[in-house]
Order: C-alpha cells, then structure tokens, then sequence
C-alpha cells in the first residue's frame, strides 16, 4: 500500500543557545487508510511532532513526504496551499472563528480553496454537519455552542476539501468519555468509508488500543 | 488563485464585530480630510482674494518711456577712443519725453495682435490736490474708461458712482477713497488740482475709487483721457502708459521682450511685478499642508493602535486561519482591506464634512473697509484637493495599516496553538 505520508530521519531542537534535542531521529510512515495514534508522556514530543507533520512548522532536519511528494523546503504560500488541500487539522482545544456562524466556520478551508461555487461548498458543509449530528446548529455563532459540538464543527471543517490526512492533538481530551467515543466513532466511520488515512494523539490507551497501530514517543524518540 | 470574497468576507465580519473601533478610526480620518478641504478652500480662496486684489489692479504687459542714461554714452562714437576705456562722471538720464512715441499707431496695432485681449491707454500726471492753503501730492490718471473698465475690474473698486459717470461727464473725477476723506468730499463736491506748473482746474466728484491698498488710495484718482491731457496743456497723442491684458498670462514674459524691441519702449511683465507675492501664497500653502498632515498623522496613530489591538486580540483567528490554509499574505489582506475600508468611508465622509464646513465659511459675512467687493470670506472650490485630499486619506490609512497587518502576516501559528 502507498504512504500518505513519510518522514525521514526528522530532529527537532528549541533554543539557540542551549539547544533542546525535542525530537530525535524520526522516521515513519502512515498508509492510505491507515488510522495510526500517538502515545507518550506529556513532554515527550508528540505536540511538535504533528505540528511539522501538518507543515506549520518548518524549523526542523530531516525530510517530510506527503504523497511521496518531498514537502520540506516547500515556500510558505505552497505549505498553506497544502494544508488547505491536503490535510485537516483537530486541535485540542476547539480552534473556531467565534464571530462566524458555525456553517460559515465549516466553509471557510473550501471557499479558500475555491473550487466549488458557494452555493455547492454552503451544501457538502450542511451534509458534513448533519452527519456529525449538528445539522440544527448552522446558523449558531461559534462561541455560543458547547465543547462537544465545537469539535464535532471542528472536524466537519477539517473535512470539507476531503483531505487525504486528517491529524488530531487529543481531539477527545476535552471531552466527556461519552462525547469522546462518539468523535472516535466518527473518525473510525471516516476511515472505513471513506479510506481517510488519520493520525493521532491521545492520551487514552483504550482509544489507542482500538486504532491500527500505536506509535510511542519517548524522550522525542519512537519507541517500538 | 487569491480567494478574494472569503477574505473580504472576514474582513467585513471582523469589522462589523468591532463596529466601535471601526467607527473611531474612521472618524480620525474624517475629521483629518474634513480639516484639510476646509483649510485648503478657504486659504486659496483667501490666496486667490489677495491675488486678485494685487493682479487685477496690474496689467499682464505695461509698456511705458523709462527715464534712464543712455547705454551707448556718445564717446563711444569716437573711432579714436575705441582702445580705451572711457571714465565718464556724473551721467545724466538722456533728456527724454515721457510720452510713449507713436502711441495711437501702436495701440491700433496692438488691438489687431491675437494674443492681445486689449490694450488701453494711459497718461499718469502728477497733480496737487488743493483745499485751501493745503496742497496733496497725488496721481491723477487719465483713461479711456470704457477700454479700461473691460480690461481691468476698475468698476468692482468704483464704491460710489459709476463708469458712466465718469465717461459722461467731461470734468468728472473718480477720487481716490483717502482723499476724499482727508478733504472731506463726497460725490456731487468739486474739487481742485494743479498741475506741476501751477495751473488750477475745477473737477467734479463723480464717484470714489477704493481699491482696498491704503498707498494708492491716499493719492491715486482718475478722469477721462481728454481731461488730463487739457489739464496738462498737451495733444490727444499725448499718452504715457499702455496697459495689456493678454488672451494667455503665461506669454506675457515673452511678448513682453518682443513689444519692447518693436515699439522701442520699456515694457514690464507680470511675473516681473508680482514674484514677490508668490512668496506669500506658498507661505500660506506651507501652513495648510503643515497642518493638514499633522492632523491626518495623528489619525493614522490611531488607526495604527486601533489595528495593533485588533491584530492582538485576533491572534488566534490569525492562527486558525493559518492552520486551515490560509497563507500569511491573505492574513495581511484581510487586514489591509480593513483599513481601506476604514479609510475610503473616513475619507468620503470628510470629503462631504470639508465641503459643508466650506460652505459654511463661504457664508460667514466678512466685510472690511480695505475690500469693497468682498462681502464673505472667500472660499474656494476646487476639485483637485478633494482628489488630492482623498488620496492623501487612503496613502495615510495604507501606510497606518502596513506594519501591523505585516505583523499579522508573520505571526507562527504554532506559537499561538501552543500557547492555549
Ligand atoms: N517553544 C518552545 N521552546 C522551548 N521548548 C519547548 C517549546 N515548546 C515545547 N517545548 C518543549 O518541548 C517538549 C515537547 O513539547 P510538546 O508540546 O511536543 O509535548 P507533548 O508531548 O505534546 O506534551 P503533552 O502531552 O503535555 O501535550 C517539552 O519538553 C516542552 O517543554
Ligand atoms: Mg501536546
């Protein structure tokens, strides 16, 4: 099977003058279809980690693969067009617009990318929120809405230009266990329907252990 | 591939969201534009008043006899003194007659030239002015008032009486304001001059002329051509001075040079007699850009915190857009389309402020003895520094905008998403 995404040999240090050695020698590989999370302690890297993976952050050794297509040293515009297109992006804390309506927050990636007409992008985000069971919220400001329904609009967002990658930091950290299995109910259904390729973090080793494969950091290095 | 709409689109829901902002830094801005077209309006109407009270009053070309010492001093006629230099002492002018030579002739050949609007004739005598045993100094000259009344605005000073006045009555006199007031006459009262030789005449008071300038109304008063010339004891060709308006000012420097060679005479242009009022009109220009700049950079300091603020408080809107794939020249776009928001309604709306506030100035009545025609305060309507004034407005707003909107463009998501 073809990787989604390939990293070679990846380091990562903070500071000049007292270099910090976050992450050491990274190599992976996540396939099509693959649902794939990340395990360690807290400190260990696994934020800086997805945070390179997702080409926000440059600052790094090593070479990133998307596609098979060499992503380090691609300029900021092609970086931005590449997260628009390619990859959806769960933060932990729900990341909305607070002064856009939700619909209006679910479009924003797709009326970016400009390739459908409004009226389509306004469409696939209703679909989007209406499978997530949020339909209702539409036309709801983004702050006035609860955690729970804040990641579910999160995660319609992240889909909306279909990404091949989807990447999460602890999408489920916030949420109540029963809120929680429902987003990891949703993210398993994107996977087996649609063969999305997902990445991970989390710290529940339950939801870790029902994912494919679990990648352990420790120390900034993956551990087998 | 710029998605314009969306970021238009944020840009305008981030305005409407900070509406008081909004409105703060846009009323900077309109009360700068509205400070700069009311000052600039009424400081050239103001330049323009004083430049028509000086330039109406002065013919484009005036040509006229020079009493002056002859260049070529006849010992330079000698062929036997040609090697040396000659060292002559106590030049006199060259005995000379004031009269222009052949002045009917040119005249006429002047009003068929085509860059010449007209010309009128003038003899300037020296007269005394006398009441009793008191005698004034004083100019009186003699014109041919209907030429003159349509070359210069001699009428707009005429402040009692009129043009026809004068032209139907043969006698008839248009008395300097100063006089008329130091010698206590009004219009209807005759007064009498003498010449430098001493012959007295009796002329009548048909109107006061006031041209606003202290100097020229203590001495200077006119009467008909023929009048002068009778007083003087000298024929109808009789005439000192030609005054010409031209079709076009600017060739004035040049025909000038060109009169002077043909008719042999002296001949001053505009530009030569009014470099020094320039002085003053760039001096007022000076303090309406000094002023208007001070006020619109102060409202750009405002837009500048206003934005930095804006930018501060939108960080993580900065950054969730980023992640989602917007690039940091978008991020920059959003802002800067804020601020030419910002500055096109600041702008639009001072533009309409400026002009009322104009207008208003326009009706303030204003009335001074030292200018007759002018009723209120001179403003003036030009559309060039409404444009130049709306420009300025957008330049101040964009320059204003630039480095935090830079800032915005350069802010690492990373950070931000870290930081919560
Ligand atoms: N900007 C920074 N400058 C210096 N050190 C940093 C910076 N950001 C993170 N670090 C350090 O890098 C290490 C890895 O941080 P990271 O956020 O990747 O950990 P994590 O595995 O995501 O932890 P958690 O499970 O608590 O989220 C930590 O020790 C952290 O202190
Ligand atoms: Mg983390």
């Amino acid at each position: 099977m073809s990787l989604i995404l390939e990293t070679k040999n990846i380091n990562k240090y903070f500071g000049k003058a007292k270099p910090f050695h976050v992450l050491k020698d990274i190599s992976l590989g996540i396939k099509q279809g693959e649902f794939a999370s990340i395990m360690g302690k807290s400190g260990s890297g696994k934020s800086t980690l997805l945070y390179i993976l997702s080409t926000m952050d440059t600052d790094y050794t090593g070479e990133l693969f998307l596609q098979n297509e060499l992503v380090t040293g691609k300029s900021q515009q092609e970086l931005s067009h590449i997260r628009n297109k390619k990859i959806g992006f769960i933060f932990q804390f729900h990341y909305l617009l607070p002064e856009f309506s939700v619909l209006e927050n679910v479009m924003l990636p797709a009326k970016k990318l400009g390739l459908k007409t409004p009226a389509e992008i306004r469409e696939e985000a209703m679909d989007l929120l209406k499978k997530l069971n949020i339909g209702h919220l539409d036309s709801q400001k983004a702050s006035k809405i609860s955690g729970g329904e804040k990641q579910r609009v999160a995660v319609a967002r992240a889909l909306i230009n279909e990404p091949i990658l989807l990447i999460g930091d602890e999408p489920t950290g916030n949420l109540d266990s029963n809120n929680s299995e429902n987003l990891f109910q949703i993210l398993k259904t994107l996977k087996d329907d649609k063969g999305l390729s997902l990445l991970m973090v989390t710290h529940d080793e339950d939801l870790a252990k029902r994912t494919d494969r679990t990648i352990y950091l420790e120390d900034g290095r993956i551990i087998e | 591939m710029r998605s314009w709409k969306v970021i238009l689109e944020i840009a305008k829901t981030h305005l409407f969201t900070k509406l008081k902002s909004t409105v703060t830094a846009s009323i900077g801005v309109t009360f700068g534009i509205a400070a700069y077209i009311t000052l600039v309006s009424f400081m050239t109407g103001l330049n323009s008043m004083l430049d028509d009270l000086i330039l109406n009053q002065v013919p484009h070309i005036h040509l006229f006899n020079e009493i002056k010492p002859s260049e070529k001093q006849p010992i330079a006629l000698y062929k036997e003194f040609e090697d040396a230099i000659p060292i002559i002492h106590s030049i006199k002018p060259r005995q000379n007659q004031r009269k222009i030579h052949n002045a009917l002739p040119i005249l006429n050949d002047l009003e068929k030239n085509e860059k010449v609007l007209g010309a009128s004739p003038q003899l300037q005598s020296q007269i005394f002015y006398l009441s009793g045993t008191i005698e004034l100094g004083g100019n009186l000259t003699g014109v041919d008032i209907m030429k003159e009344s349509k070359l210069s605005n001699i009428q707009d000073y005429i402040t009692q009486g009129s043009i026809m006045d004068l032209k139907n009555t043969e006698n008839g006199i248009l008395l300097g304001s100063g006089i008329a007031k130091k010698m206590s006459l009004s219009v209807g009262r005759k007064i009498m001059v003498s010449t430098a030789r001493g012959d007295r005449f009796h002329l009548k008071v048909v109107g006061i002329y006031q041209s606003g300038i202290a100097e020229i109304d203590d001495i200077q008063s006119f009467a008909n051509l023929k009048t002068v010339q009778r007083i003087l004891g000298e024929a109808e060709n009789y005439i000192t001075d030609i005054n010409i308006k031209l079709n076009d000012i600017t060739q004035a420097p040049a025909l000038a040079r060109v009169l002077e060679r043909k008719y042999n005479v002296s001949a001053i242009d505009i530009n030569e007699i009014n470099a020094q009022f320039e002085t003053g009109t760039n001096v007022r220009n000076l303090i309406t850009y000094a002023v208007s700049i001070t006020l619109l950079i102060v409202a750009g300091f405002g837009i500048y915190n206003i934005q930095n603020m804006l930018i501060y408080e939108k960080m993580n809107d900065i950054a969730i857009l980023k992640a989602i794939g917007f690039s940091g020249a978008d991020v920059q776009l959003i802002f800067l389309s804020q601020s030419a928001f910002i500055g096109i309604s600041g702008g639009i709306l001072g533009l309409i402020l400026g002009f009322g506030l104009s207008n208003f100035i326009d009706n303030v009545s204003f009335e001074t003895e030292a200018l007759p025609t002018i009723t209120t305060y001179p403003v003036n309507y030009n559309p060039a520094s409404y444009i130049i004034g709306f420009f300025f407005a957008l330049l101040c707003t964009f320059i204003a905008a630039y480095f935090p909107s830079k800032r915005a463009k350069n802010i690492d998501p990373v950070q931000i998403i870290r930081g919560n």
